[in-house]
């Protein structure tokens, strides 16, 4: 089976992430970039098939130049080949146009039977992105699985969510997105980090995908960042001292709260 | 402050800079396993003195055991990246990096350099995949410095060997499948491949260690262990052998050494910043600075010592006495860096919640074993004057 994973390089989520002060996009020199984790996930759950049912592995990603390394990162754990989506007009793509893009780079793989992505990502976390590529690519979306199997041209996952868990089951060709329960992503191992540099990668831009100009007119971002307010520093907690009536306190507050 | 903070304050002269790609994905992949399966460990392993065995299959997983050899499940880097993940590796603690240093450069590099293509099928894969544990026994208990007077012999018993002897300080021993064992025969040094269980070998774990606690060091024994002539290193005549090998792993220790200094500078700089005295961080403090700066500059030479070295050897151009001196100089540096950095910890530096005692304390190990530094500075002491002053 061919399968495309859909990988986003982030600012590392341990470092101090920041915003650019013109427009509110990401500063990229603040933090180290890293494969999204939950990508990582993705693209185990696709070499896992690949080890286990066959098949081949497509890693594409959107991003600057430095987004190559995620897709070298994803090519090190074993994915066959590379697509790298790079063009300077797509700064501060929002999730429609993100989206666009990222199917239109789906469509130029042969055949293609499962496309895997992550939820969310950790910098942007709209979580939109995989069920508008599933919607363009007129494929049914299988959204927040934590386990997923394929058998018989059928994709089935354990889906799960804040209000729930549901069993899906589709029809190959899918797409899957998966959360951070999935699995455990493997460590590149040194041999592979040694033949990524081999593998195939192709590097595309707006042209490529969009050789009719007008559609690419149409890839405008249409949302825009106005303002961005750092979170505000966490306050004390409340500090309950049991006199007797501590239990009371804290039922009071938990209702308060609307916890309870 | 002035100009824009320093990215990696551990790295003042942006060595990483002048690593490959590649040498870079391979030195971070082995820093993100030891953060997630070694560090949040390995004080207790120290204190229990607990050799964690299971690591051995994952190590193998990533290709760190041999993997500066060719072929036989061996990953095939350049020297430089195996110098990378020691470096990493003793970051996280010596212990371990003897582990790997026995494993790839004396017990499989011995097998590799000088054993027949069977005894290469038999054991490189499975220690290349940590199936299978090695060890290498050159060093005696009356023997260390000069391994030309070992005692251990073995002599023709029709198309056998019988061995006879004992090894002392033998990493890895009392949990080794293969022991590459070095004995006196009637044609010189020979080398001999001693699979455990073998008839009258039997091992010995050296206890009460104050160093390497995370680290199995073990006593051989051999009596009248009787092995096929197939067992025998067939391309190995003469202390050539074994040395050949000992050059290969004080190449990893030359890079591990700059990992427990730049570990214990970085636990020294985070409590420096973070403990308050007088009203303000310690860091802020010239007696501090004055610290902090010198190991810095002596790291940043430590470290940039061993890469050159380590270009040298992947364009095969590197020479015993150069090895001698990165080993000399990037240990004793070490040594002396770890010991400061307990100095600006206080009292929590002999604590085992922080490295740099631990780093001190493995070091003394690494500062006398793989040639003592007596031993080095006489090997460059002949370099320059063509006086062998050891003998």
């Amino acid at each position: 089976m061919n399968i495309v994973v859909l990988v986003k390089q982030v600012p590392d989520t341990g470092a101090e992430r920041t915003l650019s002060e013109a427009d509110h996009t990401l500063d990229r020199e603040s933090a180290d970039p890293v494969l999204d984790e939950i990508n990582e996930r993705a693209a185990e759950e696709a070499l896992t098939l690949k080890e286990t049912v066959g098949a081949d592995v497509t890693v594409v990603s959107m991003g600057p130049d430095s987004a190559l390394d995620a897709v070298r990162k994803v090519l090190a754990m074993g994915a066959d080949r590379g697509i790298h989506i790079s063009d300077d007009r797509l700064r501060g793509a929002d999730v429609v146009t993100t989206a666009r893009v990222l199917a239109a780079a789906v469509r130029t793989v042969d055949d293609v039977d499962l496309v895997l992505a992550g939820d969310a990502t950790t910098d942007g976390q709209a979580g939109a992105v995989p069920a508008a590529v599933a919607d363009l690519l007129r494929l049914p979306p299988l959204t927040h699985a934590r386990e997923l199997t394929v058998d018989a041209g059928r994709v089935r996952v354990e889906r799960e969510t804040e209000s729930g868990e549901t069993t899906l089951d589709a029809p190959l060709p899918a797409l899957v997105s998966v959360t951070e329960k999935i699995n455990e992503p493997r460590y590149p191992s040194f041999k592979g980090i040694m033949a990524a540099k081999k593998k195939p990668v192709r590097t595309v831009g707006l042209d490529d995908l969009f050789p009719d100009a007008d559609t690419a007119g149409h890839l405008v971002t249409r949302t825009r960042v106005v303002e961005a307010v750092p979170r505000p520093a966490r306050a004390a907690g409340i500090r309950v001292t049991d006199d007797g009536s501590a239990g009371r306190r804290l039922a009071e507050y938990l209702i308060a709260q609307k916890l309870v | 402050m002035s100009g824009t903070p320093l990215k990696d304050p551990l790295d003042l002269l942006d060595i990483a800079s002048v690593l490959s790609e590649e040498e870079r994905e391979i030195q971070a992949t082995v820093a993100r396993f030891l953060t997630d399966r070694v560090r949040p460990h390995i004080g207790e392993w120290f204190e229990t003195a607990h050799f964690a065995r299971e690591l051995a299959p994952e190590l193998g997983k990533l290709g760190v055991l041999g993997m500066h050899l060719d072929g036989y499940g061996c990953a095939g880097t350049n020297a430089v990246s195996y110098g990378l993940a020691c470096m990493e590796l003793e970051a996280a603690d010596s212990g371990l990096r003897s582990f790997v240093s026995v494993q790839g450069s004396l017990s499989m590099f011995s097998i590799w350099k000088w054993g027949s293509e069977e005894q290469k099928l038999q054991w490189l894969p499975r220690l290349a995949a940590g199936e299978a544990i090695g060890c290498f026994g050159l060093t005696e208990p009356d023997f260390g410095s000069n391994p030309s007077g070992m005692r251990t012999r073995a002599v023709r018993d029709g198309g056998d060997w019988i061995l006879n002897g004992s090894k002392m300080w033998i990493t890895n021993g009392g949990i080794a499948d293969v022991a590459t064992v070095w004995a006196q025969t009637e044609d010189g040094v020979r080398g001999f491949l001693v699979p455990r269980g073998t008839p009258g070998f039997t091992t010995q774990d050296i206890k009460q260690k104050m160093s390497l606690r995370a680290s199995v060091t073990s006593e051989l024994y051999f009596d009248d262990v009787r092995l096929p002539d197939a067992a025998r290193l067939p391309l190995a005549q003469g202390l050539r052998g074994p040395l050949s090998c000992l050059n290969e792993a004080r190449f990893g220790i030359l890079f591990g050494a700059v990992g427990a200094a730049r570990d214990s500078i970085q636990a020294a700089l985070d409590y420096a910043d973070s403990r308050v005295q007088f009203d303000k961080p310690i860091s802020a403090f010239q007696l501090t600075q004055k610290k902090l700066a010198d190991m810095s500059v002596s790291l940043g030479g430590a470290a940039l010592l061993a890469l050159h070295l380590g270009r040298l050897k992947d364009q095969d151009r590197i020479r015993p006495e150069q090895i001698s001196v990165g080993k000399l100089n990037n240990v004793r540096e070490a040594i002396a860096i770890a010991r400061e950095c307990r100095t600006i910890l206080g009292a929590n530096g002999i604590s085992l919640e922080y490295s740099p005692l631990r780093h001190a304390n493995n070091l003394e190990s690494v500062l006398t074993y793989e040639g003592t530094g007596e031993m080095h500075t006489l090997v460059v002491g002949q370099a320059l004057t063509g006086y062998p002053a050891f003998r």
